[in-house]
């Protein structure tokens, strides 16, 4: 069997098929599709991370520093709405999903390229009447849009709200596809115990975006037509419920979590088992745990809501089906930290994001925990304990899964390698700042400091300065990550097909890979049977070990 | 005249994957349809359960006749279209041109209709939430709404022992006193309308979308690209058409037969 080592940088590639701004904009090449995405996607986190910036700098003084108390409340909702509409949901399935899926398959593409593109489309349509909501006075409800403030709130509720809307189409659309591929374009001879885990994490994605957001999406059309045409279904004062939208909400916002995490546990999945050199321990219990997740997501939603007045028989049954999520992730994280015991573990940069996940998601399991408990999260509920945990879990999580991820995907994406060493000292940068911010932050909400509060008590004063220098560390940090792979686009080493020494196929193919995925189709094995790989100097990447005596491209 | 090969694209390995692709694709979408509507389907049963009273007393001003006529529309419509994915798949063109188009004729005559009984719900001021403004003070108070019964849970005997608040909530009606009074207008009509209006303008705006994708198959097999060897097209955009005949058959005894 040939498999390509070599670089086809500058050879026929899915980069030089087509040449013109028209072969990107109408094309239907899934990894191109993807690394429209990618762009897109990168700059709302740049632009959510200008807004988080913001805040932090207003948090400086507990009086005014910079802005006005509305500038304030506009700048919380953008910058929540940004980083989970725009960056968190879509960042690792469409993005780097969108590119690796069809490969990881050995597919030539998704199963319908054109409504790969339409969603990538409808994503751009939403998040540009996001601005258009920015522009036109900015919202201050709140990434959740709570009724009754969101009904009467003179800001730009509709714009924001349909941008939401658009989005969860794309997010459906993606998710269809993703579905039918994998069902469809997966080769015969890869049953769904030889898929590799990414891929299951994608699936059970794909499950509960198609199952949760179009609740998403009636709630926000009763939100518009609440505004528009005051229908009343969640306005006390005609009858309606306001609570009823938080039901609603949540009934989407809470599995939203998990189409944030899910993905970010695949990529994870990739990350331990390549840098440890060794094949993935408990294959079966971390595909099943992403299914139980994907399940057990639906099932918890009030936990959103201990203190909106709902019964208390509810809240103990959220509270006792919570606790279940726990099982099914620390299986996961269990069965990662058993890979890694007696690997060769290769602190390589995308493996300090993996370790960064594990340490970071733990700690936000664990405090989930607290606000799980009923009687804790009546004291805990909206302090900066709540803002502490769901960063740790979706950043620190999602984003930094995602960043692992493309530090690993990279080379195949670019055909260029990075400075490691660099990416190293960014990686370590991202860690720490990260944890300045947000450890700050759980010891003032457990001494009771509120979230989304303008004004605050001067001894809260010292956590928030270690918290904003602690975000600015963070910034510093990915503005040196962006640099090192910035830089690497221009002056990087070619990269090899088989950088890390990965058995998934997506390394069976040149980096980057030709318009077609594949020159010669690769046959699936067992995905994580990394031992066939031995370096290869000459190669400057991972071989076939058969093919190694030969050397040299293929 | 195509060959089936020609519809295969490039990524999948034979033409029958692709026609599973495309149906399991289009089962998905019409699930995530059923979840969108689901979300009024579950407003309706909080807001049902919570006040029967309101949906009792409302539904009278809702025409049973027109309504049904449309069930009888839409349930003939989806007969034309079973029948049009036969004739596709017969190779019978000019039936299947001719079995499009009277699916979309009845796609017309249900939106005729449900406007004859919009345009009516208008003049009457039966609209939603605050647009709620009836003209005829008398038709607030029909006179053939049969005594409901009362609550089966609630124990008239039984004395709760938590004070009365001083003052309702406002949004709740005051529902066993309301409920049990014979002739008495309950509070919060206007919730029905808006649950009304919610539910049968989404559901309309899909029965256009239904016949836009319809139109364009019809223009399609005008072309006559289908075939007994290809007709997905015909077949998926009826499963379309047969899930928003679907919701109807939901929506009318829901809406208009509430006993």
């Amino acid at each position: 069997m040939a498999v390509p080592v070599g670089n086809a940088l500058f050879g026929d590639n899915y980069l030089s098929h087509a040449k013109g701004w028209k072969s990107w904009l109408f094309t239907l090449d899934h990894k191109r599709i993807g690394v429209m995405y990618l762009v897109s996607i990168l700059a709302s986190f740049l632009l959510g991370g200008v807004f988080a910036l913001l805040i932090r700098m207003e948090l400086w003084t507990p009086q005014r520093t910079i802005m006005d108390a509305q500038t304030y409340n506009q700048m919380f909702t953008l910058h929540g709405a940004a980083m989970i509409f725009l960056f968190i949901i879509p960042g690792i399935p469409a993005a780097l999903g969108n590119f690796v899926l069809p490969l990881m398959l050995g597919a030539k593409d998704v199963a319908f390229p054109r409504l790969n593109l339409l969603s990538y489309y409808l994503w751009v349509v939403g998040a540009l009447l996001a601005l258009v909501s920015i522009i036109t006075g900015a919202v201050d409800t709140g990434w959740t849009f709570y009724t009754p403030y969101s009904t009467t709130t003179n800001t730009s509720v509709i714009s924001m709200t349909l941008g939401a809307f658009i989005l969860g189409f794309s997010s459906i659309f993606t998710g269809i596809n993703f579905i039918v591929s994998i069902h469809k374009l997966r080769p015969p001879s890869m049953t769904w115990f030889k898929m590799p885990l990414f891929l299951w994490g994608l699936y059970g994605t794909a499950i509960i975006q198609i199952l949760a957001t179009p609740v998403l999406g009636i709630t926000l059309l009763l939100l518009i037509a609440e505004r528009a045409l005051g229908v009343g279904i969640f306005d006390p004062a005609l009858g309606g419920d306001p609570v009823l939208f938080q039901h609603f909400f949540w009934f989407y916002s809470h599995p939203a979590v998990y189409i944030m995490i899910l993905p970010a546990m695949g990529v994870i999945s990739e990350l331990v088992s390549t840098f440890s050199h060794r094949h993935i321990f408990g294959y079966r219990f971390i595909a099943m745990s992403s299914i139980a997740i994907a399940i057990i997501s639906f099932l918890v939603w009030g936990h959103h809501m201990f203190v909106s007045g709902q019964s208390n028989l509810a809240s103990l049954i959220f509270s006792i089906l919570t606790f279940l999520v726990a099982i099914p992730s620390a299986v996961k994280v269990f069965n990662w930290v058993a890979t890694m015991y007696k690997g060769e573990v290769e602190l390589a940069t995308p493996m300090l994001y993996a370790l960064a996940f594990l340490f970071l998601f733990g700690i936000g399991g664990l405090t989930g925990l607290f606000l799980g408990a009923l009687a804790t999260d009546v004291h805990l509920t909206d302090t900066y304990f709540v803002v502490a945990h769901f960063h740790y879990t979706m950043f620190g999580g999602t984003a930094i899964a995602f960043f692992g991820g493309l530090f690993y995907w990279w080379p195949k994406i670019t055909g260029r390698l990075y400075r490691e060493t660099w990416s190293r000292v960014a990686a370590f940068l991202i860690f720490i700042g990260f944890n300045t911010t947000f450890l700050a932050q759980f010891i003032m909400g457990a001494q009771g400091m509120p979230r989304r509060y303008y004004n605050y008590l001067p001894e809260f004063a010292p956590y928030h300065r270690v918290s904003t220098i602690g975000a600015f560390l963070l910034a510093i940090g990915f503005v040196m990550a962006a640099g090192v792979l910035l830089h690497s686009l221009y002056a990087g080493a070619p990269a090899p097909a088989n950088p890390w020494g990965a058995a998934t196929l997506e390394w069976q193919t040149t980096s980057p890979p030709p318009h077609d995925n594949f020159k010669t189709q690769p046959s699936p094995g067992d995905p994580y049977d990394v031992d066939r790989w031995v370096f290869d100097r000459s190669a400057g990447g991972y071989v076939l070990a058969a093919s190694a005596a030969g050397g040299g491209n293929a | 005249m195509h060959s089936a090969e020609s519809h295969v694209a490039h990524h999948f390995p034979h033409a029958k994957a692709q026609v599973e692709a495309g149906k399991l694709g289009m089962w998905i979408f019409l699930a995530t349809e059923i979840l969108l509507f689901g979300g009024l389907f579950c407003a309706y049963a909080v807001y049902r359960a919570n006040h029967p009273e309101i949906f009792v007393y409302a539904h009278h001003f809702l025409n049973k006749i027109l309504g049904g006529i449309n069930t009888v529309v839409l349930i003939c419509s989806s007969f034309t279209m079973a029948w049009a994915v036969r004739a596709a798949q017969l190779s019978q063109q000019d039936k299947l041109v001719r079995l499009l188009a009277v699916t979309i004729f009845c796609g017309f005559v249900f939106l005729g209709i449900k406007y004859v009984e919009y345009e009516h719900k208008w003049k009457e001021g039966l609209l939603w939430g605050k647009r709620y403004k009836p003209v005829h003070q008398e038709l607030t108070k029909p006179k053939d709404v049969p005594p409901p019964k009362p609550l089966p849970w609630v124990n008239p005997e039984e004395q709760s022992t938590l004070p009365p608040p001083a003052v309702p909530p406002q949004g709740l009606s005051p529902e066993v006193k309301g409920f049990s009074q014979e002739g008495v207008v309950p509070q919060n009509v206007q919730l029905f309308f808006s649950v009304y209006f919610l539910m049968t303008g989404l559901h309309g705006l899909h029965v256009v979308a239904g016949m836009v994708v319809l139109f364009w198959v019809l223009l399609r097999a005008r072309r006559g690209q289908f075939s007994s060897a290809y007709f997905t097209p015909v077949d998926l955009a009826g499963l379309y058409w047969h899930l928003v005949d679907l919701i109807w058959i939901y929506l009318f005894p829901l809406l208009y037969l509430i006993h």
